[in-house]
């Protein structure tokens, strides 16, 4: 069957060096998503749900440790390990590079989840609860999953087709690609916009002016769990500092 | 010298039949023993749909555990039908007559309750048509796609489904004679099912030579399935790139020969159980132990070479995600009493014992050790499963851990009493041993050719 040709490949930049670990994505993302509140029952039963995680590492022997975070989202990966494996296609590939979740299409066997290497989808074993005082807090744009069914960060996928149909409107062909001045980037992923440091940085990687795409060639970029060959759309940049991944991790 | 008593063919039929025909005490207590540990697996599974899975211990990373494990157990268990019925019966293997049925029925029971857990497990089990489609219900396609074809989980329906049909096929042919003969000897409803089934079955010289050709045909159509069900099934692990512990090329014969030993050893066990409950010493005889006790000598050391190989080819590539697996997997606690208690059971304790042929031939200690096999198979199959999610790459922050819920515990111990019972209740409704085979294996004097050589079919010693 041949796709329709679309010349917008969505990725993101990641930048070590100037993460914080403050978790504001982590906050952004769960009330822009409709993600259930991850008590600290969740916690105990690891069930939690965060579709973007900050992972701390402590570096070093006492008393020079240091803490290193790095944030972790669904890579949305050209060679996604979860895509093929699902048996009702709930999950696919798009032609603007997104790892799509059909929520309806997904029985719930959770063979995705086991081959993802990220470990960023999410399964919901309970039926979600929100308390009286957030359930007008809801995204009327994103669906609320019920239980029994995978779900993962979608790029802010409602965020993307808003500002397309904003931009048609305006008679744009296409969503302006600098995310970071408010008055365009109505696309950048709740995680970008609240990012206070700029760690992240969305846009198209198919337009060689966008900042993705430059910055997708600094040298210091790499992949995570780059040995798998998933070819994701997340694009790291390493820390800048000597010490940095000497392995002494824990 | 062969301890069988020469027995005439009215002898044979009443002894035979007697399970089916004769009311025992015993048999309806442990029925309703098994009922009861059917109905609290299924009032489970009712309290499991009703609140979601969140009532299992499953979590992220370890997202399959008890059921996944038990579904390959089973699925490994269905193996001996094939292995016992096909192969033995190509290679004219003599020994095999008593065993056939039990290890044909014992796969059909294993099979259908296997399939029942990958369904069980799902999220959403009632929209379950969208993945598979049973014999009786159509695929859904009313929202215009088709299946995804590429996953694992789509060919392991697949190969199942023809797995339980061909040998439901195979032991429906094979007690066409026998149906026969019950229909003869029994009155009310039971004749009537019987006639019908018997499909008008008389014993002519044409049908006999029909019902000998179906049965060579599908023993050799039926065993690329054999090798296919338990590949596909070991390839629902080993196809998934991201578990360190999963993705190996091996696994593809190393599970099929592991279940080809557990379920050779689980119709042992299940022959011995029939011996005593059914008092059929007469058929079910100690030479026919010995020479399952070889073969599983030679299966077992097979399946042994298979995971030496497997576990030291992956700490060859002293990859750190490999090796933590490892460490968590054999040092690790819980972890590590389960593999020691794995590898003794499925090997170091029985393979010696089996050596020697007093073992062989004594009952007692071929149930137990057959018993502590599958034990240990089951153990593996799990310590395959789970210490792998848990340690699935090398992002320690997100490493996991398990814990069984008691739901998952009952439907598991259900599952048990489903293929006891099961078999069970079909050794009142049809002979479990192949009566018109015992007959034919009397009369064929017991003698093979191989190469130039006639040799006894039967293993004798003095």
């Amino acid at each position: 069957m041949a796709e329709p040709q679309v010349d917008v490949k969505w990725s993101m930049v990641v930048d070590i060096d100037k993460c914080t670990g403050c978790q504001a994505c982590v906050v952004a993302c769960q009330s822009e998503n409709n993600v259930p509140i991850s008590t600290q029952e969740l916690y105990d039963q690891r069930r939690q749900m965060t579709w973007i995680r900050v992972e701390r590492y402590w570096e070093g022997d006492f008393p020079d440790v240091k803490a290193r975070y790095i944030p972790i989202m669904c890579q949305h990966c050209d060679t996604a390990p979860c895509e093929p494996v699902c048996p009702v296609f709930a999950t696919y590939h798009n032609n603007e590079g997104l790892n799509v979740q059909v929520y309806n299409r997904c029985v719930g066997t959770r063979y995705c989840a086991n081959n993802c290497p990220y470990q960023v989808r999410f399964f919901n074993f309970w039926e979600p609860v929100w308390p009286d005082s957030l359930k007008n807090q809801l995204n009327p744009d994103v669906t609320v999953r019920s239980r029994g069914i995978m779900e993962k960060c979608s790029f802010c996928v409602q965020r993307l087709r808003r500002s397309e149909r904003d931009a048609a409107q305006n008679g744009d062909d296409r969503p302006a690609d600098d995310a970071f001045d408010p008055s365009h980037g109505a696309f950048a992923p709740a995680c970008v916009r609240a990012c206070p440091t700029d760690a992240l940085v969305f846009g198209d990687a198919n337009n060689p002016n966008s900042r993705v795409a430059s910055l997708a060639h600094s040298d210091r970029r790499y992949h995570l769990l780059e040995h798998l060959g998933t070819e994701p759309n997340v694009i790291y940049l390493k820390k800048i500092d000597p010490e940095a991944g000497d392995g002494n991790h824990e | 010298m062969q301890e069988r008593r020469e027995k005439t063919e009215s002898q044979i039929n009443t002894d035979l039949l007697s399970a089916m025909l004769d009311n025992h005490l015993w048999f309806w207590i442990v029925l309703a023993g098994l009922g009861l540990v059917i109905l609290a697996g299924a009032a489970a599974a009712g309290y499991m749909f009703d609140r979601g899975l969140g009532v299992t211990g499953l979590n992220r990373p370890v997202f399959w555990g008890f059921f996944i494990t038990n579904f390959v157990f089973w699925v490994g268990i269905s193996h001996a039908g094939v292995m016992l019925s096909a192969i033995l019966r190509l290679a004219q293997a003599e020994w095999r007559r008593p065993a056939t049925r039990a290890a044909e029925v014992l796969t059909i029971f294993s099979l259908a309750t296997a399939l029942i857990f990958p369904l069980l497990h799902t999220g959403r089990p009632w929209r379950v048509f969208y993945w598979v489609g049973l014999p009786i219900l159509p695929y859904d396609l009313s929202r215009g796609i088709f299946q995804n074809v590429r996953s694992a989980l789509l060919w392991d329906p697949s190969a199942i489904f023809t797995y339980l049909t061909s040998s439901t096929l195979f032991v429906f042919i094979a007690l066409v004679p026998d149906l026969a003969v019950a229909r003869d000897r029994t009155t009310g409803w039971r004749r009537a099912l019987y006639a019908t089934l018997a499909l008008g079955f008389r014993g002519n010289a044409r049908q006999w030579r029909l019902q000998a050709i179906a049965g060579i045909l599908l023993s050799a159509l039926i065993l690329p399935v054999f090798v296919s069900v338990h590949s596909i099934v070991s390839w629902d692990f080993a196809a998934a790139v991201s578990v360190e512990g999963w993705h190996q090329t091996i696994f593809a014969p190393y599970f099929v020969i592991g279940a080809v030993h557990s379920g050779v050893s689980g119709v042992v066990t299940a022959m011995i159980l029939m011996a005593w409950l059914f008092k059929w010493q007469d058929y079910i005889r100690p030479e026919h132990f010995d020479a399952l006790g070889r073969l599983l000598i030679v299966v077992a050391t097979a399946w042994f070479y298979f995971f030496f190989i497997e576990f030291s080819f992956g700490l060859f590539s002293q990859e750190p995600s490999e090796i933590a697996l490892r460490q968590t997997q054999v040092f690790g606690q819980p972890w590590g009493w389960m593999y020691l208690t794995f590898i003794m059971a499925s090997y170091f304790i029985p393979v010696p014992l089996w050596m020697f042929r007093r073992v062989r031939r004594s009952l007692v200690l071929m149930f137990w050790t057959t018993i502590l096999v599958n034990i240990g198979m089951w153990l593996e199959r799990f310590l395959i499963i789970v210490p792998s999610l848990m340690r699935k790459q090398g992002l320690t922050f997100v490493w996991g851990d398990y814990n069984p819920s008691p739901i998952e515990v009952l439907l598991v111990a259900a599952s048990f009493a489903v293929v006891l019972g099961g078999v069970l209740l079909f050794s009142k409704i049809f002979p479990l041993i192949p009566i018109y085979d015992a007959k034919e294996g009397k009369y064929i004097e017991a003698e093979i050719q191989v190469g130039r050589r006639t040799v006894p079919a039967v293993i004798r010693e003095e």
